[in-house]
């Protein structure tokens, strides 16, 4: 081999074992926690609106708690089989009743809950109506001074009896 | 044997309020001059007698004095001394005596300030403010002491929880405490005025000052504990719709209605029965609130241990109080004279609707809040009701009170013309429909909400610049309080943007992390570079270093921990936040993860705006000081019988 | 005038309501469970020699289930009640293991199989058993926590009560105290096992 050739030989092994190292030193980007973002999607839509239930306030979602843990990966397990969101919590619900809901559902239990505040909103409104509509013919429209008024005012003024 | 003295001095503080509820009232009654003279003399020795019980609890925090069972239960000789002070107010019985060193305070402030009102009105708001202190009082002397002896002294206290052991806990409780405590006097005001028969447009303008100070407190209460859990509990959250948290937020709203229903009261003597109802109702709530968290009737992250037998005090003791001043404004109140006439669009009006708004958002938390315990005590089961009710609830509640703050600054008092209205709205109506398209358009998730929330708080503010523009093109000086309601209503608007911003457009990823691997939000990268063991003064922790890069430049090093402190059993998350005008970064430590190779789950949020929550309180704050600094108000009195 | 009364009357109810509101526990959530038929499973037991257990292994008999864990510091608690209790006799105690081999028992850097956590377990519970004393017939081992999920465990230790028919009729989340024995479990018991 001729030295040119040798040299270059030498510089394509260390070219090379400095590419090695460079690709294993290369910072990786992280892995998501989640291994399947579609799956991991239907997840937090799902566990926001399911209660962790040794954590006082707390959606699903959000609670690193263990049973929390535990009950996503069961969620997930469920998305994989391809059952549905009300399917789902119907699961929970079975197993740990209607406290595991975060949102309640709307049935003839909660409705007084759902519809309240629009009803007192409604209740409002009208009472509000009701109110202005007295108010109009209150005292008169625009307090126009007569003239008798007026000299009666002036009157006070000069002797020095305001109030 | 100072502990006892303290105790004795609240005995007597009990007695002092007791003739101060009982004998200013029994003098404008009997119109005894001497009897209502004792009004300001007893609040004031009220104060000095609690300031110094609450003197002795500090001077037991401060100096280790395990002896006091309350200390030992509560503090620690391993706590920094601010925390010692702190652990005052960090449990039911002490927070109870900070609550009546405030109710005091408020009390003889009023004494203090009340120069120009006449004696008897003196005599029956402090009359009454003392017979709720007598309440107070008894409730904490039979159920719930401060000063009871442990015997033999433990040798060492119970540490605070940790999450405790916080700037934001020294600042937090006695601020909301001041507006909890501080819509006493607004209430006081007005069931005298009942009591007096005269409900005339007086209290009200007496009433207002009060009120404004006890909202401003408030309002800082509740950011500065939005602000403490956002930055303290370590996943970024501000806002639960926690029980407790509701508990502060529902006097606040009815706070709010009563300072815009006073404006008319005290203008244009509308509105007096219900003005009147509202300042019952704000401190009912208060009362409310303190019911809720120290019975055990529902379930909160944050309330203090529960104990029915409180529980039956304070309910018996809220009965009383409220059903009294509701039966009294039941007999009182249809005997007020209507105010003059309202047109159907007006200042008035806009007000009017404002406060019914408040009124039935007010509601619809009250009803989630107590659903489940209805529920319960009906026998139909045990449901929950969680932030997703609140939040379908109360925001559609919240955007027509909001939208109202640009008409409702440019109607006139009595008539407004619709066309006039009209025409004036139409700038900032353009304006906001086009912020609103531009939103949902241009950003990549934009969406009706994100739009609805940009176009209402570019409403807002166009609506009120162009009002100071106008109003600066106008000769004479302007009223502080002209701009302590644009500066209110400003920070209302960056709250609202705050809001939108963060829930619209927040972006978290949940990643499992090795050394040197990185995370790219938008244009910033986290890198892991080191985790290490840290010693605290009473914790060990794990310590993660990120290295944190803009667009590929090094910005900063940031360091979440995971903490075990000495006295819990539960790991704490130190979250490290990057606070910026614009964004947040937000780095969450979570577990090492088992495996090949060491790795850690982290979780890394860009919030955008969410500072802007917090800074809309501070100007919220600010508005509310420019308000009460009108002088105006503050010289009212002379110019009113 | 009426509608000033309203107020009133509206705040009366909510005083109501708070009152009876005070003598419940808002912690006490009811299992939707009881009434339903014990959830199938089969798992390990503590004995390697024994085969795998499951509810209809205990069809015919009213029995109960009691969730533990030796990491439960409630348990211990609750332990005493329940050996003093398995002494009289009335009705088998059968012990549903819940999570016993948590995160921080595994080796860093390496996960344990299951066959060595299945090792870990039943070792730790033994000797867990021999010293504090064993009220159970036997111990099933739910080392995943599936189990407990079927079973709406969210608080250890918790126990039910199944009858002859394999249909849960009762459960506690949270310890079981002498009163509660004398109180509810014991006349249940009797009920049951006269049907």
């Amino acid at each position: 081999m001729t030295s040119f050739l040798k040299r270059a030989k030498y510089m394509g092994l260390v070219l090379f074992a400095v590419l090695l190292t460079c690709g294993s030193l290369q910072a990786k980007e992280a892995a998501l926690m989640a291994e399947d973002p579609v799956v991991e999607k239907r997840l937090i839509h799902i566990s926001e609106e399911l209660r962790c239930l040794v954590c006082q306030n707390e959606s699903l979602a959000s609670s690193r708690a263990e049973l929390a843990n535990d009950l996503r990966e069961e969620v997930r397990k469920l998305i994989r089989q391809d059952k549905s969101d009300s399917q789902i919590k119907e699961y929970l619900v079975t197993r740990y009743g209607d406290f595991v809901l975060y949102r309640p559902e709307v049935k003839p239990l909660t409705w007084v809950l759902w519809f309240g505040p629009f009803l007192l909103l409604l209740a409002g409104v009208v009472g509000m109506v009701f109110y202005l509509r007295q108010r109009q013919s209150g005292s008169s429209g625009k307090q126009v001074l007569t003239e008798e008024d007026r000299r009666k005012v002036q009157e006070l003024l000069k002797s020095g009896d305001a109030p | 044997m100072i502990v006892e003295i303290g105790h004795f001095a609240l005995i007597l503080a009990a007695c002092v309020a007791l003739v101060q509820g009982v004998l200013p009232l029994a003098g404008t009654a009997f119109d005894h001059q001497r009897w209502q003279a004792l009004a300001r003399p007893s609040a004031a020795v009220q104060f000095l007698l609690i300031a110094f019980s609450f003197g002795v609890l500090a001077h037991g925090a401060l100096t280790d004095d395990f002896s006091i069972k309350y200390i030992a239960e509560h503090s620690n000789s391993l706590l920094p001394a601010q925390y010692k002070f702190a652990s005052v107010w960090g449990g039911h019985e002490g927070s109870l005596l900070l609550w009546m060193l405030m109710l005091s305070g408020w009390t003889v402030s009023v004494a203090l300030f009340s120069r120009t009102l006449p004696l008897a009105m003196v005599a029956r708001v402090i009359g009454i403010l003392g017979l709720v202190s007598t309440g107070f009082l008894m409730f904490i002397l039979t159920t719930s002491s401060p000063f009871e002896r442990l015997l033999p002294a433990a040798p060492d206290g119970r540490d605070l929880n940790p999450l405790l052991q916080d700037p934001g806990l020294v600042i937090h409780p006695p601020m909301l405490y001041m507006g909890y405590v501080g819509f006493s006097v607004a209430f006081a005001f007005s069931v005298a005025a009942l009591m007096s028969g005269r409900m005339d447009a007086a209290w009200a303008r007496w009433s207002r000052p009060w009120t404004v100070v006890a909202w401003i407190f408030m309002t800082a209460g509740i950011a500065l504990g939005s602000w403490w859990a956002y930055y303290e509990l370590g996943w970024g959250g501000w806002w639960f719709w926690d029980p407790v948290e509701n508990a502060s937020l529902m006097p606040w709203l009815f706070g709010t209605a009563l300072i815009h229903a006073l404006m008319v009261t005290d203008k244009r003597g509308g509105f007096k029965a219900w003005s009147v109802l509202l300042a019952i109702g704000a401190f009912s709530l208060s009362l409310l609130g303190t019911f809720l968290v120290r019975s055990g009737v529902l379930t909160s992250v944050h309330a203090f241990a529960s104990d029915p037998k409180r529980g039956v005090f304070i309910l018996i003791f809220l009965a009383l109080v409220v059903g009294i001043s509701l039966t009294l404004f039941a007999w009182r109140a249809p005997k007020a004279t209507l105010g003059g006439k309202i047109g159907l669009v007006s200042r008035e009006s806009m007000l009017l609707v404002n406060s019914v708004l408040l009124v039935v958002a007010t509601g619809a938390v009250l009803l989630g809040t107590v659903y489940p315990l209805i529920v319960d005590a009906l026998n139909l089961g045990k449901l929950s009701v969680g932030a997703p009710y609140f939040n379908a609830v109360f925001v559609p509640l919240m955007v027509p009170v909001v939208f109202l703050m640009v008409p409702g600054g440019i109607s006139h008092w009595r008539e407004s013309r619709l066309k006039e209205l009209g025409q004036d709205m139409l700038v900032p109506a353009i304006a906001a429909v086009l912020a609103g398209l531009a939103v949902w358009t241009l950003t990549e998730r934009g969406s009706w909400l994100t739009a609805m929330g940009t176009a209402l708080a570019v409403w807002v503010v166009v609506g009120l610049v162009m009002q100071i523009v106008a109003r600066l093109q106008k000769p004479g000086r302007i009223a502080p309080s002209f701009w302590g309601m644009h500066l209110a209503h400003l920070g209302i608007a960056v709250v609202v943007v705050g809001i939108t911003m963060v829930k619209g457009y927040e972006v978290e990823r949940d990643v499992r992390m090795g050394l040197n691997d990185t995370v790219s939000i938008e244009n910033y990268s986290f890198e892991l570079t080191g985790v290490s063991q840290v010693d605290g003064p009473n914790y060990k922790a794990i310590r993660a270093e990120f290295k944190v890069s803009k667009d590929g430049q090094f910005l900063e090093l940031m360091k979440p921990e995971k903490r075990k402190y000495f006295s819990s059993a539960m790991p704490m998350t130190e979250a490290a936040i990057d606070t910026g005008l614009f964004r947040d970064l937000y780095l969450s430590l979570g577990e090492a993860i088992e495996g090949s190779t060491p790795q850690w789950s982290v979780r890394v949020f860009y919030k955008p705006f969410v500072s802007w929550i917090w800074y809309g309180a501070i100007l919220m704050v600010l508005g509310g000081l420019f308000a009460v600094s009108d002088r105006r108000y503050r010289n009212s009195a002379a110019s009113v019988a | 005038m009426k509608k000033f009364l309203i107020p009133l009357a509206m705040f009366f109810g909510l005083v109501i309501f708070l009152a009876v509101g005070l003598n419940r526990d808002p912690h006490e959530i009811p299992s939707p469970l009881v009434g339903k038929s014990a959830p199938a499973f089969s798992l390990h037991t503590l004995d390697p020699n024994a085969p795998l257990f499951g509810p209809q292994d205990m069809k015919g008999k009213v029995w109960m289930l009691n969730v533990w864990a030796t990491w439960c510091m409630a348990c211990r608690e609750e332990h005493p009640v329940l050996v003093a209790f398995s002494k009289a006799n009335q009705l088998p105690i059968v012990g549903l293991s819940y999570k016993e081999i948590q995160a921080q028992d595994e080796p860093a850097g390496r996960k344990l199989s299951p066959e060595e956590k299945l090792q870990m377990a039943r070792e730790r519970s033994a000797l867990w058993l021999k010293r504090h004393g064993n009220p159970y017939v036997l111990s099933a081992l739910d080392l995943d926590g599936r189990v407990g999920i079927d079973y709406g465990v969210y608080g250890v230790p918790e126990t039910y009560l199944i009858d002859k028919e394999g249909v849960i009729r009762y459960k506690r989340v949270g310890v079981v105290t002498p009163e509660l024995l004398q109180s509810t479990i014991l006349p249940l018991v009797q009920k049951l096992n006269a049907s």
